[in-house]
C-alpha cells in the first residue's frame, strides 16, 4: 500500500481516502440501484401492470367464501314440480326423498325460509320471493314463455337481473334463480357440513354425547365404519394420500442414504486411491444431482407410471447425487487415528470401517437423513401433484375441479400440519440420536461453512 | 449396583458383564435393524402395489424414454441450435421466477428473522408468533400456493413469484435467524446509545456483520429456487417447464424439443451451481489472494 509511503503529502492521503469513500459511496448506490433497476425490468417482463386485468376477483371471492362456508341447494324441476335438497348440489350431498333441513317446507307449496324475513315460495305454478324492504319477486316459468317476471315497481335494483329466459335475485340470505327448466335457491352457511357423516348415514345429525354413549354400547366400529367412509370427504383415501406422501419422502430419503453411503466411499481421496474412478464418481454425482427432480420425475413416470412409487424413485434418484456429494466430503474429514487405533487391535478392513469410519459420520449421517426427510415430505407433495399420488394428486384434482374449495382448504391445512409434524419429529429425532445438538439446539451456532449444511434442498 | 458392595470383581466377571452388556446391545441394534428393513420392506411392496406399473416391470424400461428423446434429438441434431434459441426466452422467465422470489423472499426473511431474534427484536413478546409466521411460511409447500394463485390470477409468472418467495422467506428466515444469534449485539448497543431508531440500529448495526453469510444463504437459497420455478411451470405457472410439459405432451415426434429443453435445464442448473458455489466461498473464507 502507498498509504505508509512517507513521500506522500497529506493532501495526497486525503485525495486518496476521499476516493475510496466516494468509491463506498457509489457501491452502497449502485447496489441498490442495480435491485431497483432488476426488479424494474421484471415488473414490465411478468406484466405486473395487466395482472389486475387478468386476475379475477370474483374467483377470489368464491375461493375464500366457499373455503369456510357452504351452501345448500333447493332445486325445482319446473316440468314435474319435483323438489329436491342438496348439500352444494352434489347427488353425494343430497337429501333422501322426504327429507328435508328444518327451514324448507315440503308439500304441494314449498316454503323456503332463508332468515331474517326472506322467504322463497315454490308454488304450483308461481314463484315468488319475499324481499323485506323491497317486496316479492314472482316469476312463472313456462315452456311457451319462458320466465315471466313480476317486480315491485321501480327501477330494476342491480342484485337482480332479468331477461325473457332467467331471473336471478342475489341477496345477504341467499340466492334464486328461475329459468324454464327449474328454480333454484342457494342459502349459504358457515362450516364443513357432512364433515363427520353424510345424509345417508344413521349417526348423520346425532349429537356429541349421544355418539359417545352409543359407542360405549358397541356401536364404535359402526360409528368409525361410516366415519371413515364419508362418501363427501373421503376420509380414507385422504388418510392414504397423506401415508402414500410419507411412504414417498420416507423411501426415497432412506433409500437414497442406502445407495450413497458406500458409493460415497469411492468418491473420497482418503479411501478411493484410485484417481480416475474417484473422478468419475464424483461427476456421477453431480449429473444424477443436475438433472433436475423434475426431469428425473418426468422419466421416471414414463417407466413406472402414475403412483406412490414413481415418487420414491424420484427422490430417490436425486438424493444420491446429493447425499453422495454431503457424505463423501464428510468421510474426507475423518479422523485418520481412530480408524489406525481400530486396526492396530487386528480389525479386517470391514471391521475398520464399521467401527473406525462410521462412529465417525453417523451424526453428520443423521442429522442430513432427518433433515432431507422433512424437506422431501414437502417435495413428494410436489412430485405427487406432477406424477399423480398423494396428498399432491388430491389437492391438485381439488383445485382442477374450481368449485370445491372447502376440500382445498381442508387439504392444505393437512398438508402444513403433516410437513410442521415432520419438520417437528425430525428435530426431536435428530437432538435424541445426536448427542452434543441436544439442548441448546435452538441457539447453536451453525456457520455455513460447516459441511453438510450447505446443500440444503 | 449390587457389584461395589461385593468383593472386587475378577476379570472373568468383567469380562462376563462386558459380553452380556455387548450382546444385548446387539440384539437391540438387531431387533432395530429388522425392524427398519421390515418397514422398508413393507413401504416398498405398499408403493409397489398402489403405484400404476410395478417395479420389476419399469427397472427393464427406465431408459427407454431417455433413450428415445436422445435418438430424435441425434437425428434432428441440426435443429437442436434453433430449439435452443427458440427456448432461451421461457429459461430466461424460469430465472427470473428464482431472482425475483428470491430477492423478496431475502428481504421478508431478513425482517422476519430479525423481528423474531432475542436482542434484535423491536417487540419481544412477539417473538414466538414471527418465528410460527415463518415456520408456516416454510412448511407450505409452493405448489400449493401457485395453484391456488393461478385460479385467482391467472396463469404465469407472478403466481409462482410469489409462491416461491412466501416458502423463502420461510425458509431464509429460520436460517438468516440462526446466523443472527451469533452477532455481536455491541454495535447495537452503541447505537442504541447515540438515539437510532429500530431500523437505523438494524441496518447499521446488524445487517454489516451478518451480510456476508445472509448473501450467501441467499445465493444457495436461489440455486434451489430455479428448480422450483421449473416445477411449478410444470403446474401452469409459465417458464421453461411449461415448455416441458407442451413438448411432452406432443408425444413423439416433438422430443427433440424436449431435448433441447432438458439440456437448457440441465447447463443452467449446473453452471448456476457452480458460480454460486465460488461465490459462497469467497464470501464465508474471504477473497483469496
Amino acid at each position: 500500500m502507498t498509504t505508509f509511503d512517507t513521500t506522500l503529502t497529506p493532501a495526497d492521503l486525503k485525495s486518496d481516502i476521499s476516493r475510496l469513500f466516494l468509491r463506498k459511496r457509489l457501491v452502497s448506490i449502485a447496489l441498490p440501484a442495480a435491485v431497483l433497476a432488476y426488479l424494474a425490468y421484471v415488473f414490465v417482463a411478468f406484466d405486473m401492470a395487466g395482472l389486475w386485468e387478468r386476475a379475477s376477483l370474483d374467483n377470489a371471492k368464491t375461493l375464500v367464501s366457499d373455503s369456510y362456508s357452504y351452501k345448500t341447494h333447493v332445486t325445482r324441476d319446473n316440468r314435474s314440480g319435483e323438489v329436491s335438497v342438496a348439500i352444494e348440489g352434489e347427488r353425494k350431498g343430497a337429501y333422501p326423498d322426504g327429507m328435508s333441513p328444518e327451514w324448507v317446507a315440503l308439500g304441494e307449496t314449498t316454503v323456503i325460509d332463508l332468515e331474517d324475513g326472506h322467504r322463497v315460495t315454490f308454488g304450483p305454478a308461481t314463484i315468488a320471493y319475499e324481499i323485506p324492504g323491497y317486496g316479492t319477486v314472482k316469476a312463472t316459468p313456462s315452456r311457451s314463455a319462458g320466465v315471466q317476471a313480476e317486480l315491485p315497481d321501480g327501477d330494476v335494483p342491480e342484485w337482480i337481473s332479468v331477461s325473457k329466459n332467467r331471473l336471478a335475485v342475489t341477496t345477504e340470505a341467499g340466492r334464486l334463480t328461475v329459468t324454464r327448466n327449474r328454480a333454484e335457491v342457494f342459502r349459504y352457511f358457515a362450516g364443513w357440513e357432512l364433515f363427520v357423516f353424510t345424509l345417508d348415514s344413521p349417526y348423520y345429525g346425532v349429537g356429541a354425547g349421544e355418539l359417545v354413549q352409543r359407542a360405549a354400547t358397541g356401536e364404535a366400529g359402526a360409528i368409525l365404519q361410516e366415519f371413515w367412509t364419508n362418501k363427501m370427504w373421503r376420509h380414507k383415501d385422504v388418510a392414504w394420500a397423506i401415508a402414500e406422501t410419507l411412504l414417498m419422502a420416507f423411501l426415497g430419503t432412506i433409500g437414497a442414504g442406502i445407495i450413497a453411503l458406500p458409493l460415497a466411499f469411492l468418491a473420497t481421496r482418503n479411501f478411493m486411491p484410485l484417481r480416475s474412478i474417484r473422478f468419475a464418481m464424483r461427476r456421477v454425482f453431480d449429473l444424477v444431482r443436475g438433472v433436475d427432480s423434475l426431469i428425473w420425475t418426468v422419466v421416471l413416470a414414463r417407466a413406472f407410471g402414475p403412483g406412490p412409487l414413481t415418487g420414491a424413485l424420484a427422490i430417490l434418484v436425486t438424493d444420491t447425487g446429493t447425499f453422495g456429494k454431503i457424505f463423501s466430503e464428510a468421510l474426507e474429514n475423518v479422523d485418520q487415528k481412530q480408524i489406525e487405533g481400530v486396526a492396530s487391535t487386528g480389525a479386517k478392513p470391514v471391521q475398520r470401517y464399521r467401527f473406525g469410519v462410521i462412529p465417525q459420520i453417523t451424526p453428520v449421517l443423521l442429522s442430513q437423513l432427518l433433515y432431507f426427510l422433512e424437506s422431501n415430505t414437502r417435495s413428494a407433495t410436489i412430485i405427487g401433484a406432477i406424477t399423480g399420488g398423494g396428498i399432491g394428486l388430491l389437492l391438485t384434482q381439488a383445485i382442477i375441479t374450481q368449485k370445491d374449495w372447502e376440500e382445498v382448504a381442508y387439504y392444505i391445512t393437512l398438508i402444513i400440519l403433516m410437513v410442521m409434524l415432520m419438520d417437528w419429529f425430525s428435530g426431536w429425532l435428530r437432538r435424541r440420536l445426536i448427542k452434543g445438538e441436544g439442548g441448546n439446539a435452538g441457539r447453536r451456532p451453525r456457520k455455513p461453512e460447516e459441511g453438510g449444511a450447505f446443500l440444503l434442498p | 449396583m449390587a457389584d461395589l458392595t461385593a468383593a472386587r470383581p475378577g476379570i472373568a466377571d468383567i469380562r462376563q458383564h462386558y459380553t452380556a452388556h455387548t450382546q444385548r446391545k446387539r440384539l437391540y441394534g438387531g431387533i432395530l435393524l429388522a425392524v427398519f428393513v421390515a418397514l422398508m420392506a413393507a413401504g416398498f411392496r405398499t408403493a409397489d402395489a398402489r403405484n400404476a406399473g410395478s417395479f420389476a416391470d419399469g427397472f427393464t424400461r427406465i431408459f427407454d424414454y431417455p433413450a428415445e428423446v436422445v435418438a430424435e434429438a441425434a437425428e434432428k441434431a441440426a435443429q437442436l441450435p434453433g430449439h435452443l434459441v427458440h427456448f432461451f426466452p421461457a429459461l430466461v422467465e424460469t430465472l427470473n421466477i428464482a431472482a425475483a422470489s428470491t430477492l423478496a423472499g431475502a428481504v421478508l426473511g431478513t425482517l422476519l428473522s430479525l423481528l423474531a431474534t432475542r436482542g434484535f427484536a423491536p417487540w419481544p413478546v412477539l417473538i414466538p408468533v414471527f418465528r410460527r409466521i415463518s415456520d408456516i411460511c416454510r412448511a407450505i409447500p409452493e405448489i400449493v400456493i401457485a395453484l391456488v394463485l393461478i385460479f385467482v390470477l391467472g396463469g404465469g409468472p407472478v403466481p409462482a413469484m410469489i409462491a416461491i418467495a412466501i416458502h423463502t422467506a420461510g425458509a431464509l428466515g429460520k436460517l438468516f435467524s440462526e446466523v443472527n444469534e451469533n452477532a455481536s449485539l455491541k454495535p447495537v448497543e452503541g447505537l442504541t446509545s447515540v438515539g437510532a431508531t429500530w431500523a437505523q440500529r438494524m441496518t447499521l448495526g446488524v445487517i454489516p456483520q451478518v451480510g456476508p453469510n445472509y448473501v450467501s444463504y441467499a445465493l444457495l437459497r436461489f440455486e434451489i429456487n430455479i428448480r422450483a420455478s421449473a416445477i411449478l411451470g410444470f403446474v401452469g405457472a409459465g417458464g421453461i417447464g411449461y415448455e416441458l410439459k407442451n413438448a411432452m405432451s406432443w408425444g413423439q415426434g416433438r422430443y427433440d424439443e424436449a431435448a433441447a429443453i432438458f439440456l437448457l435445464l440441465f447447463v443452467t442448473i449446473v453452471a448456476v451451481d457452480q458460480l454460486s458455489g465460488l461465490l459462497r466461498d469467497r464470501l464465508t473464507h474471504g477473497a483469496k489472494a
